[in-house]
């Protein structure tokens, strides 16, 4: 279970990125935040494992407070959250196997990651979840020979291979098309649903969200505006969400 | 610019050329000496030879080494010149060794590794060793510095130590300009071995300074072609290697 306690982050240019922010997701059902860009929906992801610093509020992940922790167990927490990016975030020269099983870097000694020794089954797992994302036989290829699909599936590999408790996944279809976006967000969902493990998913395309999603966060200008399920999504609720009477671009 | 400012820098200038004595008089006399210095180095002597060639070796392995100590040192040195790696206060420190690399010619801080170890190629190994960090470690920092930091993000966001950030979001993304760089410091460094002979510390430069000492201008010039034949040769494989890596 995850709560998100009155978080609060300003950057250090002025930029109020989160306004008190607050929420609960339980069970496993994956919850999508919807919202403009510069919403605040990036930030909220980062603070949450910590990538990014918030000023205020609480973050618990199964009753384990977040904002709390230093060094190796802020590390140890991090593991126990999946993260997949918008811009997929490979490591380009690496290959494929090195990138799933970067997932697993919070586990091993730096003496056995720098020597690519890791144990059998952490080895196993890899296979097993390339296999999972429909990367069979992709192992060997270096990650900057693949197609934003592939790779997309790659980063959800990686962040499933840490055997997390949640999936935290920013914007996962911005850098794919829209054929694409579609398996791929179909990918992550299914398999959070057979991991047992909720996904927090930012994402813009509000028909995306809609197809998807049982649950919606609007968020806009950092304030959560909007918490509830898909069906309650009026017109009205969005104009709250992306702003005015017209629809922005965004929420087409 | 008003005129009392050209009338500043005119008379800067006519100072300087009384106080240093610019003399067209003595330069003509120069001139004719030159001439007869090269009249003394036509034809290069090879006679020596062995003698050249202990020189050359000790200046080739002089780059060598220091390439490797240089290498060393300057990695950990890049890291924490590296803004987007290292905390602020080390971020300074780091600058502050390749500023200090960078500050003094290498004839100077050869000078200085003579009077502390002694003439020979050790200090000319410690002189290029230090040299390097000004050269290598800044490039291989500014390269760092360029990274995607997207990548860096996803490994941290594994649970990675920061030791494992640098092997699996870092290493991979500078490895190839840390090839390019560590040849092409290889490089530099056997054109300076060439150099700093000269204040005694090691290398063929000794040699061409006694030479020129012992009016020998023939194996003098035998020297300088044998210079120009090795700088161009390294320069030629440097050029290969790199081409090689990207």
């Amino acid at each position: 279970m995850l709560e998100v306690t009155a978080l609060d982050k300003t950057y250090p240019g002025g930029d109020h990125a989160l306004r008190a922010v607050s929420f609960t997701v339980e069970g496993n059902d994956p919850v999508f935040v919807i919202g403009p860009s510069g919403a605040g929906k990036s930030t909220l992801l980062r603070c949450i494992n910590r990538l990014v610093e918030p000023d205020r509020g609480s973050v618990r992940l199964d009753g384990e407070e977040i904002t709390a922790l230093e060094g190796a167990a802020l590390r140890a927490a991090r593991r126990k959250m999946g993260m997949i990016f918008q811009e997929f975030n490979l490591v380009e020269r690496l290959t494929v196997m090195e990138n799933v099983l970067s997932g697993r870097l919070g586990y091993v000694t730096l003496w056995r990651a720098w020597r690519r020794r890791f144990p059998p089954e952490d080895v196993e797992a890899a296979f097993a979840t390339l296999a999972r994302v429909g990367l069979e036989g992709f192992e060997g290829k270096r990650a900057d020979e693949l197609s934003g699909g592939q790779r997309q599936r790659v980063g959800i590999a990686r962040a499933l291979v840490q055997r997390p408790k949640i999936l935290l996944v920013d914007e996962p279809t911005s850098s794919l098309d829209p054929r694409t976006s579609e398996s791929v967000l179909r990918l992550i969902v299914d398999l959070a649903a057979e991991d047992r493990i909720p996904a927090l998913v930012n994402i813009h395309d509000v028909p995306l969200a809609r197809a998807f999603a049982r649950r919606i966060l609007g968020l806009r200008e950092g304030a959560i505006v909007y918490d509830g399920p898909v069906e309650g999504l009026t017109d009205e609720a969005l104009a709250r969400i992306y702003g005015g009477a017209v629809l922005g671009e965004d929420a087409r | 610019m008003g005129p009392v400012a050209w009338a500043a820098v005119a008379a800067f200038l006519l100072w300087n050329a009384v106080s240093l004595q610019v003399d067209a008089a003595r330069v003509a006399r120069g001139w004719a000496r030159l001439s007869l210095i090269a009249a003394g180095a036509f034809p290069p002597d090879f006679a020596r030879a062995g003698l050249l060639a202990s020189g050359m070796l000790e200046s080739i392995e002089i780059a060598t080494l220091s390439t490797v100590f240089g290498v060393l040192l300057g990695l950990p040195v890049a890291a924490l010149a590296a803004r987007n790696v290292v905390p602020l206060s080390v971020y300074a420190g780091g600058r502050a060794a390749i500023t200090l690399g960078r500050t003094f010619h290498e004839l100077i801080v050869a000078i200085l590794f003579v009077k502390a170890v002694g003439f020979g190629p050790l200090a000319g190994i410690l002189t290029l060793t230090v040299n390097s960090v000004g050269f290598f470690a800044k490039l291989l920092a500014e390269q760092i510095e360029t990274i995607d930091r997207g990548q860096i993000e996803a490994v941290r966001a594994t649970g990675a130590s920061r030791g494992a950030v640098l092997l699996y979001g870092v290493l991979p993304q500078v490895l190839p300009r840390f090839v390019g760089l560590t040849i092409y410091q290889w490089d530099i460094h056997l054109r300076q071995s060439t150099i700093i002979g000269i204040v005694g510390a090691g290398g063929i430069g000794a040699t061409l300074y006694n030479a020129f000492s012992r009016y020998d201008y023939d194996f003098a010039l035998a020297i300088l072609l044998v210079i120009v034949a090795i700088v161009l040769v390294g320069e030629a494989v440097s050029a290969l290697a790199r081409r090689w890596v990207q």
